[in-house]
């Protein structure tokens, strides 16, 4: 029997974990959305071609899906879709900012199988989560959740993106899932989407990854958190987890026009792999997509090569890299060695997300002036 | 605390999860549970979907003529998916029908 971890970096037959985006349309309008989303793609899946996709997914085994956005409760056909995926064997998690979870939508869910709920708050108080969500969306998260609680949904999630300024809530957020018998899940901030323009100020500090490594050492078995901090195993003992970037080899996201991102964190042309809209579908894009079959190949340490810590760490993830401008097979931009400040101090352009639905960006293009100065 | 397999009895598939094959073994998804495990060798694909055909596990091992090096990883590996109900005991009932 050959390592596990390397079986998976060859990939799978199929994903472990998919991420689908429904839609780019949000009410809200988060400072670190990973898809820049706010408008409606006109160009978005139909039901029809949502539930192909659906079809697909069943064929291909794919246990279950996650679904995201975008608020994908805004979308109309929210319900027949999630109802076709769940009894059809394709499980639903689905992760929302809980406007739309009302009392009745509330028993609509808890009356599914195979359905969990995700409600994304990103702090344990209304001052810190409002200030990364927007005013208002916190006493909405809270709301769901009584809802979902009053319902007897069971035990939904609670969906937390670290930052420097909500790491020090942790024990207050476990706090606040315990209380509804709720899961707490944990992540990383990637400088994706809008993310890129809000990571530098609102990544965790070197002390705060520090603090973070050993809460997720003594509170890990309680705590899930996709394996987003796999950067923080160069500080010892590592955690639970597969420990690889899975792009490619074991997680993908499909957009909401359909086309196919190596993760739900690097929505940029250089990680597209197909749509799956193009002949043969999802499963082909997955099968026989040139950059898949990249993205399998061994990968090189780079310039982590001579450091004792990369067997550790794998380099860390691939869109911090790319979205901070660095070497993709160089150190992570949150190195837990340093390796990772020295880098940013030496790149000198990031590439820009390409794709921008932010509400917020089409009405200031639209009160623009002819010449404008600014970053691309 | 392990499972021992020999105490385990007749066994069988839990009815809520689904095998999907890959290149090293398979994955099998618990739904009820969420768990997904790792079943790390072709062989032992074959010996969990035919558990529910034999007396148990030792005879499962035996009709499919698994070899000797790989008895103990099997019975390691089933008394793991044992724990993670992946598989399950079958009571005589279900036996009969």
């Amino acid at each position: 029997m050959t390592k596990l971890a390397d079986q998976m970096k060859r990939g799978l037959d199929a994903p472990i974990c998919l991420t689908w985006e429904l839609t780019y349309a949000c009410n809200l309008d988060c400072v670190h959305c990973l898809s820049s989303s706010g408008r409606r793609d006109p160009r978005e899946l139909s039901t029809d071609e949502a539930i192909a996709v659906i079809d697909e997914l069943r064929r291909m085994q794919v246990f279950y899906v996650n679904i995201g956005g975008g608020e994908p409760m805004l979308r109309r056909d929210f319900f027949p879709i999630i109802d076709h995926a769940t009894t059809s064997g394709v499980g639903v998690k689905f992760s929302t900012n809980g406007t739309y979870i009302d009392t009745d939508a509330a028993r609509r869910l808890a009356a599914m199988d195979y359905l969990d709920v995700q409600i994304s708050i990103d702090g344990a108080d209304a001052a810190t989560n409002d200030l990364v969500r927007g005013q208002g969306s916190w006493d909405t998260a809270r709301r769901a959740m009584d809802a979902l609680a009053a319902a007897d949904f069971g035990e939904f999630k609670i969906s937390v993106v670290v930052t420097r300024e909500n790491v020090t809530q942790l024990d207050d957020l476990l706090a606040i899932a315990d209380g509804y018998g709720a899961q707490l899940r944990i992540t990383r901030l990637r400088p994706a989407g809008r993310g890129a323009d809000t990571w530098h100020q609102l990544h965790p500090t070197d002390a705060q990854q520090r603090d973070l490594y050993h809460w997720l050492l003594e509170r890990g078995d309680r705590v899930l958190t996709g394996d987003s901090f796999f950067h923080l195993n160069a500080l010892g003992d590592p955690l639970p987890g597969l420990n690889l970037c899975g792009a490619g080899r074991v997680v993908c996201l499909i957009d909401p026009v359909g086309d196919v991102y190596a993760c739900p964190f690097v929505i940029h042309d250089e990680f597209k792999a197909g749509n799956v809209r193009d002949p043969g579908g999802f499963a082909s894009v997955w099968n026989s997509s040139e950059l898949f079959a990249e993205l399998r190949e061994p990968g090189s340490a780079g310039a982590c090569a001579s450091c004792g810590a990369y067997d550790a760490c794998q380099g860390g993830c691939m869109a911090a890299k790319f979205f901070t401008g660095l070497p993709l097979d160089g150190p992570d931009p949150e190195c837990v060695s340093g390796h990772g400040a020295a880098a940013l101090a030496a790149a000198t352009t990031a590439p820009r997300p390409d794709q921008d639905h932010s509400r917020a960006r089409a009405r200031a293009a639209a009160a623009a002036v002819p010449v404008t100065l600014g970053r691309r | 605390m392990t499972v021992h397999t020999a105490t385990l009895g007749a066994l069988r598939l839990h009815p809520s999860v689904a095998v999907r094959p890959e290149p090293f073994g398979a994955l099998a998804y618990h739904y009820d549970t969420r768990r997904l495990v790792f079943l790390r060798h072709p062989q032992l694909v074959d010996v969990v979907h035919a558990l529910h055909e034999h007396a148990d596990l030792d005879t499962t091992m035996d009709a499919l003529g698994v070899a000797e090096t790989l008895r103990g990883p099997f019975q390691r590996a089933v008394a793991n998916l044992a724990e993670a109900c992946i598989v399950i005991t079958r009571d005589s009932e279900e036996d009969r029908s």
